[in-house]
């Protein structure tokens, strides 16, 4: 286990400068588009549970930089983030969000169950933990055809004391499957702090349980992430073995759209105190020090991708619900989307 | 047509399908070095080595979702439980994973796995190991369950359940591994949602699935000793239910007794009464009645376990109230 530092690459040359602004842009659509659903689901538009991703940016577009388009990614249901850095486009997850038939899941999974087969996404789950080894699955069957994919696994730091963690960590060890299981600590599983539900309080020493080379990661800085992702995705892709990383993290907002960002497990202050780590204002201001944003490129940002998300928004609203009569289309392989397939007949 | 037991129906058709389709790989506790702790998969290691058949620890969950995960991207697992009472621990993977994966994704991925292995009780084996959970998994939309009860039909399915693109729950009668039957050789395929009928009668239907089936059909040569021309059906499928096989005999017969191994709240019986109340109501001459297992954790006196399974007298006595002969 190692805990990883500050990476010494600085945004001097042309490529870096691009690729710190696409961070950057992502991690401000990200922000932007949950601050969006946020508002949307206060307006009855967004039904459900919906868990957004503020103060976690850096997680998802981090990480899912170092992989390659068919790479596997399946998380849990706090993965608009994901959804998003991985390229499902905001149109889609926000008409998703919207129960409409232009999601990414033809409105049939919701804000928690956000598909995309054509980029690897694999959901979306929403029973804690359940998808750990679903995302194994993937890598077994990627190692099974000989192939050099990765598979990645996002799940919160409150799943790794469930059995599932347990059962598909051992397993993707032990049989040296392509996997990097990424857990997202952001201190708190719902309300329950990390040190009240794991008698482990650094969740990555949990890896020496499995043999599983693991790390700590500053997750509040997307640079250090994607280094952290690069060395855990070579060692899948070139060795074909496990990576457990734990990316500290904090999310600026309650545990979903009923919980306050403070008051009763956790104070005003200390949330205060994690803003000031900020993922956006960290990159922002490294940038502002390489020379390669200043308030003129920063605001013309800021309103592209802003103009983006109102694009979506007005997308989803104006797209139509599925088709009532389709209520059973895809319950089966080829079965009829108008009638029921069971015991009895359709009545 | 070969004689062959049960066990190696099914063992067929898993050697025939892995070498038809490379896709297909076996996954379970003690299917590779072991052979199968029922001997199901008994020389396939040598066969197809320790890639395709994989042994796995003790993780129930873990390996069911390891196999919902590898099917989401293209593989045809079949996943052995070692017993389905052991799968009480996967029905998270069972249920919330491998039977709404499809739907929830829009139809973007769909799950074509088997679950398999050996349901319902055996002989003294007790409470927690000699369950019939048929009704649970027939219970959710996105699942397919098929539980047969001979071995040529055991071949048949299984090939047809491994060739399915939804989730199958295949039961495997625990009592039937030994039973012998002609099974035909080579692609032997039976559609799943068929029944069959297994005796023609015109007096009462009598209707089973997996053990209750052999059980059916003994009740049936008792019958024909009181001049009773019963006729037997064997579900073979449990969901999608061949809802006209039922109605078509019923409509002819009039009188139906349902038996299964399971426990009688919300049962297979109560759906198949269901069925028959609502779509042949005016052919019925007698209620339905259904013969299942006691409603109590199995005991382990095997005096008490005998009462508490159903049994060839319990159904000749439910076929003689549908007739309204006199109890004997």
């Amino acid at each position: 286990m190692a805990t990883s530092t500050r990476p010494e690459r600085a945004s001097g040359d042309a490529g870096t400068a691009e690729l710190f602004r696409h961070y950057l842009r992502q991690m401000l659509l990200i922000r932007h588009f949950e601050e969006k659903a946020g508002e949307a689901y206060s307006l009855g538009k967004i039904g459900g549970f919906c868990h957004l991703y503020i103060g976690q940016e850096a997680v998802a577009v981090g990480s899912i930089a170092a992989l390659r388009p068919d790479d596997y990614i399946t998380s849990a249901y706090r993965e608009h983030g994901q959804a998003l850095a991985r390229g499902i486009t905001s149109r889609a997850v926000m008409a998703e969000l919207f129960g409409k038939a232009t999601g990414c899941s033809h409105g049939r999974g919701g804000s928690m169950h956000l598909f995309d087969a054509g980029l690897g996404f694999l959901g979306g789950h929403a029973i804690v933990g359940s998808h750990i080894p679903i995302a194994a699955g993937a890598a077994f069957a990627i190692k099974y055809r000989g192939g050099d994919q990765v598979s990645v696994c996002y799940f919160g730091e409150a799943a790794a004391n469930i059995g599932a963690f347990h059962e598909t960590l051992n397993m993707a060890s032990l049989w040296d499957l392509p996997a990097v299981f990424i857990c997202e600590n952001n201190g708190y599983g719902m309300g329950t702090a990390v040190a009240r539900a794991s008698a482990v309080k650094s969740l990555s020493a949990r890896g020496n349980a499995y043999d599983m080379p693991a790390e700590a990661v500053d997750g509040q800085d997307v640079l250090v992430v994607r280094e952290a992702m690069d060395r855990a995705v070579a060692r899948a892709r070139t060795e074909s073995k496990p990576t457990l990383l734990e990316i500290r993290t904090y999310r600026f907002v309650g545990h979903s759209m009923s919980d306050a960002a403070h008051g009763t497990y956790r104070t005003k202050d200390e949330v205060e105190e994690y803003r000031r780590r900020d993922p956006i204002k960290v990159l922002a201001e490294r940038m502002r020090t390489d020379g390669t944003l200043d308030d003129a490129r920063w605001s013309a940002l800021e309103t592209e991708v802003k103009a983006e998300i109102d694009d979506a928004y007005t997308f989803a609203e104006a797209s139509p619900d599925p088709d009532p009569s389709e209520l059973y289309a895809n319950v089966y392989a080829g079965g009829d989307a108008k009638r029921e397939v069971r015991g009895g007949k359709a009545s | 047509m070969t004689l062959l037991t049960y066990r190696d129906a099914l063992n067929q058709a898993l050697r025939e399908e892995m070498q038809r389709d490379d896709r297909v790989f076996l996954m379970g506790e003690e299917v590779a070095e072991y052979d199968g702790a029922y001997k199901v998969s008994r020389g396939l290691l040598k066969e197809f080595g320790p890639k395709r058949i994989v042994d796995t620890p003790i993780a129930e969950l873990g390996f069911a979702g390891i196999g919902v995960g590898a099917a989401m991207v293209g593989l045809r697992p079949v996943i052995e439980m070692m017993t389905w009472n052991f799968a009480l621990l996967a029905i998270d993977q069972i249920v919330n994973a491998a039977a709404k994966m499809r739907y929830m994704s829009g139809g973007q991925f769909g799950v074509p796995i088997v679950f398999r292995g050996p349901s319902g009780a055996a002989l003294q084996l007790g409470a927690q190991h000699s369950q019939a959970f048929e009704s649970w998994y027939a219970h959710i939309p996105g699942l397919k369950v098929v539980a047969p009860a001979t071995a040529a039909d055991a071949k048949g399915l299984l090939k047809s359940s491994i060739r399915d693109d939804d989730p199958v729950i295949f039961l495997e009668g625990e009592m039937l591994y030994n039973l012998k039957g002609e099974v035909p050789e080579g692609e032997h395929v039976v559609p799943i949602g068929k029944a069959e009928i297994k005796r023609a009668g015109s007096d009462v239907t009598l209707i089973g699935h997996s053990k209750t089936v052999a059980v059916a059909l003994k009740a049936a040569d008792q019958l024909a000793e009181l001049g009773v021309n019963a006729e037997v059906i064997d579900l073979r499928t449990i969901r999608p239910l061949d809802t006209e096989a039922i109605l078509n005999s019923v409509s002819r017969t009039n009188r139906c007794v349902v038996a299964e191994e399971g426990w009688p709240f919300a049962g297979v019986g109560a759906q198949v009464v269901d069925l028959i109340q609502r779509d042949a109501f005016d052919a019925l001459d007698a209620p339905v009645l259904r013969v299942t297992g006691a409603d109590v954790p199995m005991p382990y006196n095997k005096h008490l376990e005998k009462a508490a399974k159903a049994d060839v007298g319990k159904v000749v006595e439910a076929a003689k109230k549908v007739l309204y002969m006199a109890a004997s």
